[in-house]
């Protein structure tokens, strides 16, 4: 398994070389989005309205971060379960989202949509709120700032340690659940 | 009559939240050391490195160990021999949950169902009061993130399903939520009681020591069964495949109606954040 170095916005070549099981360090400017500001997206979208981001070559990282301590950009930073976000994310991926940053399984709508696109699916280690959140180097909201934790932060990210868990071939890191061992005797 | 000022458990219930945030218990953190050791994956020896690491870096730098700083679950053992001066226990437990999310930088995760305007404070506390012989109080606070909390579930089983169909449905509850609720998990498993007993029980069982064995030898094998079963899953850490699925399978068991097998599975996270006092 491939460990690679990129830096966003993320172009189709950068999606392309990936396959489920790389490591990737991130570097450069990355946006926080959930359950309420996808809703929000969303509907901007619907209303033709512009996203408070350039949402081309971008990624979005699921996160609703703890408040930042004195002397912190930001507080504990670790993903939330991303299928809340799988009947957004196909049509973020339509404007040009290159990549997601989550924890937990995706829909098959959702990895469809990442082989049509060319977008790719990142996992970060859930309940590492501490450790990534450090990884962090500067945070400000840009906005749904009245969503509190889930406004829309632009964060500043160096070597931010993601794990590729659905490419955009088809790929998919996670086990399959082995049922038939777990129910026999 | 014992009296306790509202101050004392306002002050205490803050330090519970910010401690059960911050430190991750001993237990986990041996049960922890314990896997990684039976790990052969490299993937999932890499999980628990990262999880200690993150506990370090957590108790060293005052951040919480997840950003999700949960809902502010607490379970309360009153003695009828105690009063409360200045407040109610409600409302003293609720203050200072209040406090200690507030001044720990813990993220505030109450929302409005509907609006999902988040209430800005993380109230109300969720309170299971248990009123019992004696003049102590005893207070358990549990911080249950929404990720664990989402893949728990209420069945009403039929009586003829018996042990089988418990064994079925808990595994089958597992694996179906995948790597969603951060595995290694804990299972707390409720049977018997009612809808709402099963429910409060399976939450209450995960307030054990995640390598305790119940006293009740059939009820320990039971564990013991389920434990052993679902990490054949195969899930692994983070779901990355690999031994350690779960960490422990603690069962609590209640009579129920002649017509009723109900079943509560509540899953929680790898932390198990909890803390105990007793005043």
């Amino acid at each position: 398994m491939a460990e690679h170095h990129l830096t966003t916005p993320l172009s189709d070549a950068d999606v392309e070389k990936l396959s489920a099981g790389d490591v990737v360090f991130l570097s450069g400017t990355i946006y926080t989005g959930r359950d309420a500001a996808h809703k929000r997206l969303v509907e901007a979208l619907d209303a033709g309205q512009d996203l408070p981001f350039d949402v081309k070559g971008a990624v979005i990282y699921y996160v609703g971060p703890s408040p930042a301590r004195p002397g912190y950009p930001i507080g504990a930073a670790g993903p939330t379960t991303s299928y809340r976000m799988d009947s957004y994310a196909p049509r973020l991926m339509a404007e040009g989202l290159k990549g997601m940053i989550g924890k937990g399984m995706r829909a098959a709508e959702v990895k469809a949509a990442m082989a049509a696109r060319k977008a790719v699916y990142f996992g970060a280690t859930g309940g590492a709120g501490a450790l990534l959140g450090l990884r962090i180097k500067e945070a400000r909201v840009v906005a749904y700032e009245d969503l509190g934790p889930e406004a829309v932060r632009e964060l500043t990210v160096i070597d931010f340690p993601v794990l590729v868990i659905n490419d955009c071939h088809g790929g998919d890191l996670y086990a399959v659940p082995d049922l038939e061992a777990a129910l026999g005797a | 009559m014992r009296t306790i000022p509202k101050e004392t458990v306002v002050d205490a219930v803050a330090a519970m939240c910010i401690e059960a945030n911050r430190y991750l218990p001993a237990d986990v953190l041996g049960s922890f050391a314990r896997a990684k050791e039976a790990e052969t994956l490299p993937a999932a020896r890499e999980i628990f490195g990262q999880l200690e690491e993150n506990a370090a870096l957590a108790a060293k730098t005052g951040l919480p160990l997840c950003q999700d700083c949960g809902l502010g679950v607490f379970f309360v053992e009153a003695g009828e021999g105690v009063r409360l001066e200045g407040a109610t226990l409600r409302e003293a437990i609720n203050e200072g949950m209040v406090k200690g999310y507030q001044d720990g930088y813990l993220r505030k995760s109450t929302c409005d169902p509907f609006t999902r305007k988040n209430v800005g404070d993380n109230s109300p506390a969720v309170i299971h009061f248990d009123l019992v012989p004696g003049e102590s109080l005893k207070i358990c606070m549990m911080a249950k993130g929404g990720g664990s909390e989402n893949m728990s579930r209420v069945m009403m089983l039929a009586p003829a399903q018996g042990w089988k169909g418990i064994r079925e449905c808990v595994i089958r509850r597992v694996a179906e939520s995948g790597s969603n609720p951060c595995p290694p998990i804990l299972v707390g498993v409720g049977i018997g009681g009612n809808f709402e007993l099963a429910a409060i029980n399976s939450k209450k069982a995960l307030l054990r020591e995640v390598d305790d064995v119940h006293p009740d030898p059939e009820v320990a094998a039971m564990e013991a069964d389920l434990l052993a079963s679902i990490n054949r899953l195969g899930i692994g850490p983070m779901g990355l495949g690999g031994a350690t699925t779960c960490l422990g399978v603690k069962v609590k068991v209640a009579p129920c109606h002649l017509a009723s097998l109900p079943l509560a599975v509540n899953i929680q996270c790898h932390s198990a954040r909890h803390k105990e006092v007793t005043l």
